[in-house]
């Protein structure tokens, strides 16, 4: 006798027609109220820095110095200077736009040089293993231990600030979570089947790396990058305010807290417009990081 | 006889993003002191949240409801937690599915062991360490006094699951519910353990509901079966009923995949269900069956009658007895 | 366990060793350390003097095992500016940032720890969503803005706590605040997520089927498997926040060894900053090191290997 396998009106659980992958991710994205704020700000802090040589209503480095210490607008200020200007008579609001050049030049470059350095190392631990891992981890160790700030602070100090020297220092200094994640997310990989295979038909180490590990640890390597760029740009904004960072007269928005602070009892502004536009760069930042590690492995949700 | 636990009209529904899943579809069962129950079904069937919602363990956001659920007479489901928890692991333990990561691993075997007695019977450290040793002993782990010292991770899974079974029999309950306790473990492992139950549930005369979907373990250890699919309870029985005279075409389809040395052909093809289960999502009309039977006809898009023969004996098709037994043996000569 | 705190001990050295001699080697960084200690206008004579007083004529590898070892003595040179021995001075500021390490860290575990657990035994309450705030807003906002911020809250607008110095306890509170909040989202959310994972766990079941207490379900045996990661995490921040003590005892002007180490690093002061830098390191290396002890006497795991 034969065997009917129709449905007979019974719908199977692969019968419901759900959304295809690229639907539910787009809904993913779009549902993700962090995800979707964060990346406003973060559009806006980049159309901010993009368009500051056109948009800037003054130039950022213009001392006018009868008009020193103006409060913003929405104070007793004038419609002249939006956001008041500073000690120097230069206009706040210009320089908050320029400053968010420095601090996403900086983010960026910071997190891009510590990335090619932790990943590397990373992921040469991961998946060589042994001997390599034993002094990639022990390199890991090493560099935690030296307090940051304090080594940062004192090479910056001893070579002398500038911008390409902050950068560098942070990008030399901030690649520890870089390589502790692409090499735990590296070893999770190498065991798999797939890798196996690959190896199994005779691809070279490099193509496998390439090919094979490197496109499953993608979402880690840019959560930590949003990550790292966050810390950069808090750590420059810190150097600057200490004064061993970004160098006057260059808008940086540590160095701009910093300026300000003499004046913090009566014109409080003067520390809470940078202090702000500081705080939502990297709030914004952290909530797309958040966001893409969420979107992307939505199991780890909780 | 007394039953020690009565459910009837039990169901299990969980919210999911496309609807509600209804896992258990309003089942009838009982255990008597003394019985053995089996829950037959294959992963999904809604036997393992069967288990749990008697436990009370099941998350808060799914939905336990029942006509009855008596427990020794007292209604489990109008109980506040704290009622509730004390009884579990007094009156009535239960063993898991997965002896590796059941037991905590931070604490001793010994600690974990005695935690039952002295939160239920008030049981002084000394009488909870000698209970836990006695029935280590009884599980057949030898040295059981220096087990007690040693940590979850430095036992095997076999070793580990004796361990959760002395585990549940430490306040001596009058129901014990094993959920496949030995599918995680070796072939050879998995023998012993059935038997250990078996044996033990005989000693200490309680209860046993034992979950599973190996029908080999079910001719062995079972007084009462019932078949499980698709969330509702398709046939049940005594163990000999069940295997003499299977009615349902599930149950039928199930004891036709059991090689039989002897009996079944050298070479011969093994049973086998064809087709896979219908969704629980949402409502389903009629008997949930129909699309892997091979005797489903016109009637059954609609209708799903439950045919009770004898008190804890009864099949649900559209099909009558006789109609049934002929198709089982069709089945066998297919 | 013996051989594990062996292993560690081994490693906790070596460690060390390299760390020492990365901070040595900042003496070079700057270039010959001779030529700008005499300044610009030093004739070459003058220079040579400065190398021989100093020992920069010799191997830099001879060089950096004197100073090693003499820094294993507690011996770390002569502040160039202060003209006073280097632990000296270290003795005098290390109390200070050590208090305000253990207080912030404590001021961070007190808030962190129990506003996870709660938090992940009712994710998506409104006592959640609260926790989730504080870690975003806390790990976004610099922590030398949120020091002014406080500063002018408590100088301008409600005078409680003085914002300066570091002679009694009072004056500890507003960096206590501000370094613990600084590592508050990462153990709060590590303490979160391991809750989480450990209250789903299959013997948490097994906890509940035998009929425990709620509280003995959540402290004896949840608590403790999600602590074990957050020790470990506890002591890497705490070695942070002695790093990150450098901004905070400087804004809030507390004579610690952070505020020490900012103002050589003004001037120029290579010893100070040496000294600074490698107590510091050597304070984390020790605290790991505890915290993996720690770890290993809470996971039987890696106890009973």
């Amino acid at each position: 006798m034969t065997t009917t396998i129709a449905n007979r009106g019974l719908p199977a659980a692969e019968d419901i027609v759900g959304p295809t992958p690229g639907q539910q991710l787009r809904r993913r994205i779009f549902g993700h109220r962090g995800l979707m704020i964060g990346g406003g700000i973060l559009v806006i802090m980049f159309l901010m820095a993009l368009t500051a040589p056109f948009l800037a209503p003054h130039d950022p480095y213009f001392q006018e110095l009868l008009a020193r210490v103006k409060p913003p607008v929405w104070t007793t200020g004038e419609w002249k200077h939006v956001l008041g200007t500073d000690q120097l008579g230069r206009d706040y609001l210009s320089r908050i736009m320029y400053g968010a050049q420095i601090s996403l030049l900086i983010g960026f470059a910071a997190a891009f040089i510590s990335g090619v350095i932790g990943t590397t190392l990373g992921v040469a631990a991961g998946y060589f293993g042994g001997r390599v891992d034993m002094v990639v981890t022990f390199l890991i160790t090493v560099r935690l231990s030296m307090p940051v700030v304090l080594v940062a602070l004192a090479v910056v100090a001893l070579i002398g600030g500038s911008l390409t020297v902050v950068i560098s220092v942070l990008g030399l200094l901030l690649w520890d979570r870089y390589a502790v994640v692409m090499r735990s997310a590296t070893m999770q990989i190498r065991q798999m089947d797939y890798v196996a295979a690959a190896k199994a038909v005779g691809c070279s180490t490099p193509r496998i790396l390439l090919t094979e590990i490197m496109p499953n640890i993608m979402n880690n390597l840019i959560v930590v990058a949003t990550l790292e760029m966050a810390h950069a740009i808090l750590l420059e904004a810190a150097l600057s305010f200490l004064g061993m960072g970004v160098q006057p007269p260059l808008p940086s928005w540590g160095l701009m807290v910093s300026e300000g602070k003499d004046y913090i009892l009566f014109e409080a502004w003067m520390i809470t417009i940078p202090g702000v536009a500081l705080f939502l760069l990297v709030l914004a930042i952290n909530l797309v990081g958040d966001g893409i590690r969420d979107v992307t492995a939505p199991e780890n949700r909780n | 006889m007394s039953a020690v636990l009565e459910v009837s009209g039990l169901t299990v529904d969980i919210p999911v993003p496309s609807g509600d899943l209804h896992a258990v579809r309003g089942i009838d069962f009982s255990v008597d002191k003394g019985e053995t129950l089996c829950i037959v079904g294959e992963s999904g069937c809604g036997k393992s949240l069967t288990s749990l919602s008697i436990m009370g363990l099941l998350p808060k956001r799914a939905k336990v409801s029942a006509d009855r659920m008596h427990f020794v007479g007292t209604d489990l489901l109008g109980m506040k937690e704290r009622e509730l928890a004390a009884i579990r692991g007094n009156r009535m333990a239960m063993i898991f599915q997965e002896p590796m990561t059941s037991l905590n691993p931070a604490y001793t075997i010994g600690n974990q062991l005695m935690e039952p007695l002295i939160r239920h019977k008030n049981a002084s450290d000394k009488e909870a360490r000698d209970r836990a040793i006695y029935l280590l002993e009884r599980v057949g782990i030898t040295a059981a006094a220096s087990r007690l010292s040693q940590y979850p991770h430095q036992l095997s899974g076999g070793l580990r699951q004796r361990v959760m079974i002395a585990m549940a029999l430490m306040c001596d309950p009058e129901l014990i519910i094993a959920d496949e306790p030995t599918t995680a473990l070796d072939v050879t492992i998995q023998a012993q353990i059935l038997h250990l139950l078996a044996e033990l549930r005989k000693e200490f005369n309680s209860a046993l509901i034992l979950i599973t979907h190996d029908l080999g373990v079910v001719a062995r250890v079972a007084d009462k079966v019932a078949v499980m699919y698709a969330g509702k309870i398709v046939e049940a029985g005594t163990v000999d009923e069940i295997f003499n005279q299977p009615l349902h075409p599930y149950t039928q389809g199930l004891i036709n995949c059991i090689p039989v040395p002897g009996k079944t052909a050298r070479g011969s093809r093994l049973g086998s269900i064809p087709g896979i289960v219908p969704t629980l999502i949402g409502d389903i009309k009629g008997c949930s069956f129909r699309n892997r039977c091979a005797f489903a006809h016109g009637e059954c898009d609609t209708k799903d009658p439950f045919h009770t023969l004898s008190p804890g004996r009864g099949y649900r098709c559209t099909l009558d007895v006789p109609a049934c037994e002929a198709n089982a043996k069709e089945l066998v000569s297919a | 366990m013996l051989v594990y705190t062996l292993k560690r001990l081994f490693l906790a050295l070596l460690v060390a060793m390299t760390v020492s001699a990365i901070t040595f080697s900042l003496t070079y960084l700057a270039g010959d350390p001779a030529i700008s200690m005499a300044g610009e206008t030093a004739s070459d004579a003058d220079i040579e003097y400065i190398e021989k007083l100093y020992g920069f004529d010799r191997p830099i590898v001879v060089q950096y095992f004197e100073w090693a070892l003499n820094a294993f003595r507690g011996d770390f040179g002569e502040s160039y500016y202060f003209r006073i021995p280097v632990a000296d001075l270290l003795l005098e500021r290390l109390p200070v940032s050590m208090t305000l390490g253990v207080s912030a860290i404590s001021f961070a575990i007190l808030l962190s720890i129990p506003l996870g657990v709660l938090a992940a035994m009712r994710p998506n309450s409104l006592l959640d969503r609260l926790a989730l705030g504080i870690s975003v807003v806390g790990q976004a906002m610099p922590s030398f803005w949120f020091a002014l911020v406080l500063i002018v809250m408590f100088a301008v607008w409600y005078p409680i706590f003085p914002t300066t110095g570091s002679e009694t306890w009072v004056h500890f509170v507003l960096p206590t605040i501000v370094l613990g909040y600084y590592a508050t989202p990462a153990i709060m959310r590590l303490t979160r997520t391991g809750m989480l994972e450990v209250l789903g766990s299959d013997y948490i079941r097994t906890a509940r089927a035998k009929g425990l207490p709620q509280h003995v379900i959540l402290f004896k045996h949840a608590l403790r498997n999600a602590v074990i990661p957050v020790v470990s995490l506890a002591a890497v921040q705490f070695g942070f926040m002695l790093g990150g003590s450098i901004v905070i005892e400087s804004i809030f002007a507390l004579h610690g060894a952070g505020y020490l180490a900012w103002e050589s690093i003004g001037r120029n002061d290579l010893p100070v900053v040496q000294a600074v830098v490698l107590v510091f390191s050597l304070f984390y290396i020790v605290l790991t090191f505890l915290s993996d002890l720690l770890n290993a006497w809470l996971d039987p795991r890696i106890r009973v290997g």
